[in-house]
């Protein structure tokens, strides 16, 4: 296969990836090798392909995604931490026709949000859950969360999460699969193309039966915190894989079809 | 005009509704009204209580303590408000589980036996508006047709079949209340 | 054309609400202003109107619950009692520093703690001076009737969204729980989406191309921002201050001795300024319906023509440090109040007026 130059691939008709317009030209404010920028662009995408941006609105959470409205091109509202699936809930009930999704880290949604999630999930809000699931509080600078692994480093287990003391890490996702409200449980992850496209898969779904009125959706994304975790991007995904994905397995945990 | 009433006994007695459609009656009359339940898990099975303010002139106060009226239902209810009706006042109760009666000798003193003659007319639904029925003979504060529309108000569309019974029973209290103890 | 019924004030609250074209209520039950939830959820006013009824997992997701209705340009509104209320706190700060409208009912209940069941004004700090974290306020009505009950459903839509912020409605267990005769207004449309657009630009109703994206937060990192956006907040609350302030002066004008009192304890403090009057004491009461803005100028001119002021209320006394404020010293000033659920009969306030006022 021949090189193609610098010059032949700004040429439009080679051009084969651009940004889509539902994010904005804000630079992430994520750290390098975070997974938030790939879980951001997947659900931009998705509205985008369903040209839905102008019934969308979004729930951000407290967390690294705290700032989530700057970067996603939507209208959206920022949620006291733990509320958003309370917030979601009144807009979706108040605006049936309007698309309503809210993102997640795992502090706000498993455990000071725990009871929101968990009663959202069980009324069947027609609505969309996005939970990012890295292990860890990342905002604040790399704190023990309800997902961090037993045994795992953090500055409030800095010797390690002892489950005696501390408690196991809670797998809410399969907490609330068990709860008839749910329709759609699955867990995905974005650290390879083959993971985004399922990732992005699951997510356009998880729209689609809004859309249907079926019911709440809850698409986890397992993801890395290179700087909580403190390892360079690319062991943090390695040690991803060989540690979180044991604990926390990839795949669709709940699907109803009717 | 301005009638205030306590009406107290157990929960269950009705005195809630009964002073509630006195309350209506006077709404339907075009009075100023204000009523005034003691709340809380005492209503559940205990002693409940309701103050029923009736006046031509806009009602400042909905709780006062001392009344115009007492009307009382059970001995609790005794020992808490015989001491409070004004002096001149009227108090009216049902000597049924009574064991001490009412000593204050500055009061008007009625009794209406309205358990026994409610029970003996199969009309025990409706005690609580034979005791309405003796307090409207002693202060006939609201006519007959407002209180006829209160009832119309206050009871849910599905029970104004009852209405006629309502009625009856008021009437048969006011027959049956007897003066005990009257001031010159 | 009204509508005249017997009603209680909480009853009252939620038929208003309906009629003040409400979108959405959010609640969690608590003693004693459950009739709220209950009288909607027996109303179906989804048929009547298309309003939303929910019953929340919590006061706290109540009143998020809220914070999303009010960031969609919706009449919204949620009700509790005093320990729900201090559970709401969070959320009303961050509805206030996002500066959106909704109606919210406290039915006071005595504290501290889980406290008691039986009336009390014992949230009046909680009220008017905060209540959650920062530096805001709300817009703070006072009913002292059923009447106001209803009445101030719909004042309160109408404040909150000429100034996007939040109205609270101070009531207590007295009147959420007593009935009296009520005049409804008739039912007001809910707002239309063209309605929602064009009124509240700022809502988050779906970005369309023709507008840059809606965002409703509190956050501001930037702290040179969020110092402006206080200044701003604050200048509005001036602005509330000059526009809003509302109160009752019952027999003052020729008054050699005041009372202040609001909701309950204005009730019974007109008793007693009644018995007062018959006693041959020239006696006033005012009653302030605001209590942020609260009326200090008319207490302050007020001060200046009686001898002494009482203020009567269901606390340890907490308005009194307002009146005092307004005041200033130039006369003397003395509260007179029952806690733990306990309402003053009017006989006690003729009482506390000789004793500490009149022949103090």
């Amino acid at each position: 296969m021949a090189l193609i130059s610098k010059e032949e691939i700004r040429k439009p008709e080679n051009l084969i990836y651009k940004k889509t317009p539902l994010l904005t030209d804000k630079p992430l404010s994520y750290c390098p090798g975070c997974g938030h920028g790939t879980a951001h662009r997947i659900v931009m995408e998705v509205l985008e392909e369903m040209g839905i941006q102008d019934k969308t609105i979004g729930i951000a959470p407290v967390g690294c995604s705290v700032l989530a409205y700057e970067f996603m091109n939507i209208d959206m509202q920022q949620a006291a931490h733990g509320r958003a699936p309370a917030v979601a809930t009144a807009v979706k009930r108040l605006n049936p026709d309007k698309f309503v999704f809210t993102y997640q880290g795992d502090g706000d949604l498993a455990a000071i949000g725990t009871a929101e999630t968990i009663h959202a999930c069980n009324r069947g809000e027609n609505i969309v859950i996005i939970f990012i699931n890295n292990g860890i509080y990342g905002m604040t600078g790399g704190q023990m969360a309800p997902t961090t692994l037993p045994g795992m480093k953090s500055s409030t287990s800095p010797y390690g999460r002892d489950v005696h003391t501390m408690g196991n890490p809670l797998k809410i996702t399969e907490l609330i699969a068990q709860l008839p409200g749910t329709i759609y449980v699955t867990r995905q992850a974005v650290h390879t193309p083959g993971n985004v496209r399922k990732t992005k898969k699951a997510v356009r779904k998880a729209f689609e039966n809004q859309k249907l009125n079926k019911g709440l959706s809850f698409v986890e994304i397992v993801s890395n915190c290179n700087s909580g975790w403190k390892m360079a991007p690319v062991k943090s995904n390695e040690w991803m894989v060989e540690n979180m994905f044991p604990y926390y397995p990839l795949g669709d945990i709940k699907v109803n079809e009717d | 005009m301005t009638e205030e009433i306590i009406i107290a006994g157990f929960g269950g007695q009705g005195v809630l509704s009964m002073g509630k459609i006195l309350a209506y009656s006077g709404v339907m009359e075009n009075k100023e009204v204000s009523w005034m339940p003691s709340y809380g898990p005492e209503m559940r099975g205990g002693t409940a209580n309701v103050i029923v303010i009736i006046s031509d002139e806009r009602i400042s106060s909905p709780i006062v303590n001392y009344f115009d009226t007492a009307i009382i239902l059970n001995q609790q209810s005794m020992d808490k408000f015989e001491k409070t009706v004004k002096p001149g006042g009227v108090l009216i109760y049902d000597p049924n589980g009574i064991t001490r009666h009412p000593e204050r000798r500055d009061i008007n003193i009625y009794t209406i036996e309205a358990a026994d003659e409610a029970s003996k007319v199969g009309l025990s639904k409706v005690f609580n508006m034979v005791v309405l029925g003796g307090f409207l003979k002693l202060k006939p504060i609201v006519q007959p047709e407002y209180v006829h529309k209160g009832l119309e108000k206050s009871l849910p569309r599905r029970h104004h079949a009852l209405i006629p019974e309502n009625e009856k029973a008021i009437q048969k209290g006011k027959e049956i209340i007897k003066a005990m103890h009257l001031l010159n | 054309m009204k509508e005249l019924r017997l009603m209680k004030g909480n009853e009252a609250f939620a038929e208003a609400a309906i009629r003040a074209g409400a979108d959405g209520y959010f609640g969690y039950p608590i003693t004693p202003q459950s009739e709220v939830m209950e009288y909607l959820m027996a109303e179906k006013p989804h048929e009547r109107t298309g309003m939303v009824v929910l019953q929340a997992e919590s006061e706290v997701a109540a009143i998020n619950m809220v914070y999303g209705g009010a960031a969609c340009g919706k009449r919204v509104l949620t009700s509790s009692s005093s320990p729900g209320i201090s559970l709401k706190q969070e959320g009303i700060s961050y509805i206030a520093g996002a500066e959106l409208p909704c109606v919210i009912l406290n039915v006071v209940r005595g504290g501290p703690g889980l406290g008691t069941i039986q009336p009390s004004q014992s949230d009046y700090f909680q009220s008017t001076k905060g209540g959650g974290h920062g530096d805001y306020k709300l817009i703070v009505l006072a009913p002292s009737s059923v009447q106001e009950m209803a009445d101030f459903a719909r004042l309160g839509f109408d404040l909150a969204f000429k100034y996007r912020n939040p109205v609270l409605v101070l009531s207590d267990g007295a009147i959420g729980q007593m009935m009296e005769k009520v005049e409804l207004d008739e039912q007001r449309p809910r707002f239309t989406e063209a309605e929602i657009i064009s009124n509240t630009p700022w809502a988050t109703t779906g970005k369309t191309i023709d507008r840059e994206r809606n965002i409703v937060t509190s956050l501001d990192l930037d702290s040179g921002k969020q110092e402006l956006h206080n200044l701003a907040l604050q200048a509005k609350y001036r602005e509330i201050e000059h526009n809003e302030t509302r109160y009752e002066a019952i027999s003052c004008d020729d008054a050699e001795y005041l009372i202040v009192a609001y909701g309950t304890s204005a009730r019974l403090s007109q008793k007693a300024v009644d018995l007062l009057r018959a006693e041959g004491y020239k006696v006033g009461l005012l009653r302030p319906i605001t209590l942020f803005p609260f009326p200090s100028a008319i207490i302050a001119k007020l001060a200046g023509q009686v001898k002494g002021i009482l203020t009567v209320e269901m606390s340890a006394g907490q308005m009194i440090e307002d009146v005092r404020l307004a005041v200033g010293c130039r006369v003397k000033v003395e509260h007179f109040g029952r806690m733990g659920g306990i309402i003053p009969s009017p006989t006690e306030v003729v009482e506390a007026m000789h004793t500490k006022i009149i022949g103090g």
